[in-house]
């Protein structure tokens, strides 16, 4: 697994890192909670065929600046400043949970800046009968559990690597987490039902089958959102699949079947 | 030094098993578990209690503030503090406090604190913690990553709106709002009543205390002897700002156990501490860290001390049996004091000197100890230590007590006699 390269955006007078590696058109991936502390094997099978180019949104790793985001509005810009500062305006993209609520917002406020649109349980609704899990409110042994189905690839996810400063790493590890509430407390719910409708891009909805933050029914509630289409006469299907053994952070559990559903979907 | 009576009112009757049934005290315990008309007789006890330690000469008498909690029944301390405005004559009301960022707008605390002030002709003293994670963040549903910010904003505009003599729009980040200008406006109003800080133990808090010119006050169940680094830490940090070691620049809280002999105290609290560290503390650790509460600088800290920690052996056995639950380690540990009153006396005098903290918070009831042993635990502290711990600090001055009207301004509460009413 070679190394991606590294350059910076500014946002808002702050360093957001961009993570580019591959060849072919480009395509865009905004992570889940966690953000991306490495590069991820997931991303190594995108990069076959696309150009990805994966930005840290304000307070990920390798990106700072949350603290001067106060509302949705303010969170919303500031992705947008990112997609363009990263060259991804009109660009297919991905996004995964936290990330995915923000992809969701760009092809709904910002239809010109998405091609086509990939959302892996993707945050930004609540539905009172089956509550989302509190992901800021779990002990440190349960939480791996939640979020993907093999808790290892959590821990894996976060895990200092060797030489990583053992103060700053665990402080970079709680910002992506502080950065995700800052965007999402207490429900997740940022009232994207108003705007899904908004969306024109052809959107794939992929759904880890274990998901134990977000139950996978929300992958209905989404397309049905989508489908309701504000301004009639906008057009491309809007598709539901189901990751069989993946939890929340379902391209961390199956890396090879949500690429590759990724990039039929983009083809 | 001033001695000051606390009540945290906690629910007295958890059951034996709460600690295997139930995950937590704070934020989700069952509704089950608590009866509104026991909850009458335990309020009427508290506030009973509250108003007997005024009695009995204690120089303040103290509420705070909780939500969802199984030990601490007062999500409006501003409710207790404006009945004892009535029933207590000369002693300081201390909130302890209102978390700022909780009140929408803000001006609310401006404003009640205001009635309290008014009320009791001017002995309140303000507190402002920005409140525990599980009462802000969880049970008030706070964003942690917005919380402390919205506190400082929200301190700013309290302090604003008590002090500024005209009608003034606040433009803040976070409230806006076109007229301030609260009525009523506090008795203490020069410049305005005394503002204390409970807090844990962050580098920063301490900095902005010393720079507000407020009491800086650590309410830990742990007693003094786990609290002798905080507050070591605190008079470093203001030795490095060049502020005196005024002992009334602090706070502190303290459980205490009095009675004839120390068997008889041990016979006598055993119950109600055991209660209080083993049920009331039962807190659920998810509802410790909500991700942005604690600061990056403070983590910082946290992380750095627990690597140099982790190399003493003896800081971190010590640190283990911060969770102590039977009566012989909660004594040990100094998280209650107990003895007759000569050895208690010579342990307050000791915890006054080691921590020099001019503001003693004592818990003198806690945890299921009934109104019988809490007012007999009460009087003999107030008759045979206070007289013998009283002196302590007398060579400096505690600007930071209320200030309120002379005794002869003051309005005359005429007692309450139902049998009159009933009969008129």
């Amino acid at each position: 697994m070679s190394e991606p390269m590294t350059t910076t955006v500014d946002v808002n007078g702050h360093p957001c890192r961009v993570w580019t590696k591959g060849k072919g058109p480009k395509l865009g991936f905004l992570a889940g909670l966690g953000g991306l502390p490495r590069w991820l094997p997931f991303l190594d099978r995108l990069a076959e065929s696309r150009t990805v180019v994966a930005p840290s949104l304000p307070g990920y790793p390798g990106a700072t600046g949350h603290t001067e985001l106060d509302t949705h509005l303010d969170w919303v810009l500031a992705v947008r400043q990112i997609v363009e500062k990263a060259g991804l305006a009109g660009a297919d993209l991905v996004g995964a949970s936290v990330g995915g609520a923000f992809a969701a917002e760009m092809a709904a406020i910002f239809p010109g800046h998405v091609g086509k649109l990939a959302l892996i349980a993707p945050f930004g609704l609540f539905d009172d009968k089956e509550p989302a899990a509190d992901p800021w409110a779990q002990r440190k042994d349960v939480l791996p559990g939640l979020l993907c189905a093999d808790p290892a690839n959590w821990t894996d996810l976060v895990a200092a690597p060797e030489g990583a400063n053992s103060v700053e790493w665990p402080i970079e590890m709680t910002r992506a987490s502080e950065a995700a509430a800052r965007a999402f407390w207490p429900l997740g719910n940022t009232r994207l039902e108003k705007r899904l409708g908004l969306i024109a891009a052809p959107t794939l909805i992929l759904w880890g089958d274990r998901d134990a933050i977000l139950p996978p029914s929300y992958a209905g509630k989404f397309a049905q959102g989508i489908n309701k289409r504000i301004n009639k006469g906008l057009n491309g299907p809007t598709r539901v699949e189901t990751v069989p053994n993946a939890g929340h952070l379902a391209y961390l559990d199956q890396p090879d079947a949500v690429a590759r559903a990724v990039l039929a979907h983009f083809a | 030094m001033k001695l000051m009576w606390f009540h945290l009112m906690p629910y007295t009757e958890l059951p034996e098993d709460f600690n295997r049934k139930h995950p937590s005290v704070w934020v989700d315990i069952h509704s089950s578990l608590f009866d509104p008309r026991r909850a009458h007789h335990m309020y009427n006890d508290f506030m009973d209690e509250l108003e007997y330690a005024a009695e009995l000469g204690y120089d303040a008498v103290c509420v705070n503030e909780h939500h969802s909690n199984g030990y601490g029944l007062m999500p409006s301390p501003n409710l207790i503090a404006s009945s004892l405005a009535r029933r207590t004559t000369d002693t300081a009301l201390c909130v302890m406090g209102n978390s700022l960022a909780l009140y929408n707008p803000p001006t609310r605390v401006a404003e009640e604190f205001a009635m309290i002030d008014c009320i009791s002709g001017g002995r309140l003293i303000a507190g402002f913690p920005v409140g525990s994670p599980m009462d802000t963040c969880y049970a008030y549903g706070q964003n942690p990553s917005l919380l402390r910010e919205r506190y400082l904003e929200a301190h700013d505009l309290v302090k604003r709106a008590w002090t500024e003599k005209d009608t003034f729009a606040f433009n803040g980040r976070y409230n806006q709002q076109r007229y301030v200008n609260i009525w009523p406006r506090p008795i203490q109003n020069d410049p305005h009543p005394p503002i204390w800080i409970p807090g844990g133990g962050s580098v920063e808090t301490w900095r902005w205390c010393a720079e507000m010119d407020y009491v800086y006050c650590y309410l830990s169940y742990y007693g003094y002897k786990a609290g002798l680094t905080t507050m070591q830490g605190f008079w470093n940090e203001m030795e490095k700002l060049g502020k005196d070691r005024n002992p009334y620049r602090a706070g502190f809280l303290q459980f205490v156990g009095v009675a004839e002999s120390r068997q008889q105290a041990l016979d006598l609290y055993t119950e109600p501490a055991e209660y209080f560290y083993g049920r009331c503390l039962h807190v659920d650790a998810r509802y410790a860290t909500p991700p942005g509460y604690t600061t990056e600088a403070t983590q910082r800290a946290g992380i750095q001390s627990m690597v140099s920690k982790a190399a003493n052996t003896a800081s971190y056995s010590s640190k283990l049996s911060m969770k102590a639950t039977n009566m012989k380690d909660i004594v040990d540990g100094g998280y209650v004091i107990v003895g007759s009153p000569d050895e208690v006396v010579e342990q307050i005098r000791h915890v006054a000197k080691s921590l020099n903290v001019g503001h003693l918070m004592l818990l003198l009831q806690y945890g299921n100890m009934s109104k019988d042993t809490t007012k007999y635990n009460t009087r003999l502290f107030a008759e045979k230590v206070m007289p013998k711990v009283k002196d302590l600090f007398g060579e400096w001055e505690d600007k930071w007590w209320p200030k309120p009207m002379a005794k002869g301004q003051r309005a005359a509460v005429p007692a309450f006699r139902p049998q009159t009413a009933a009969a008129e």
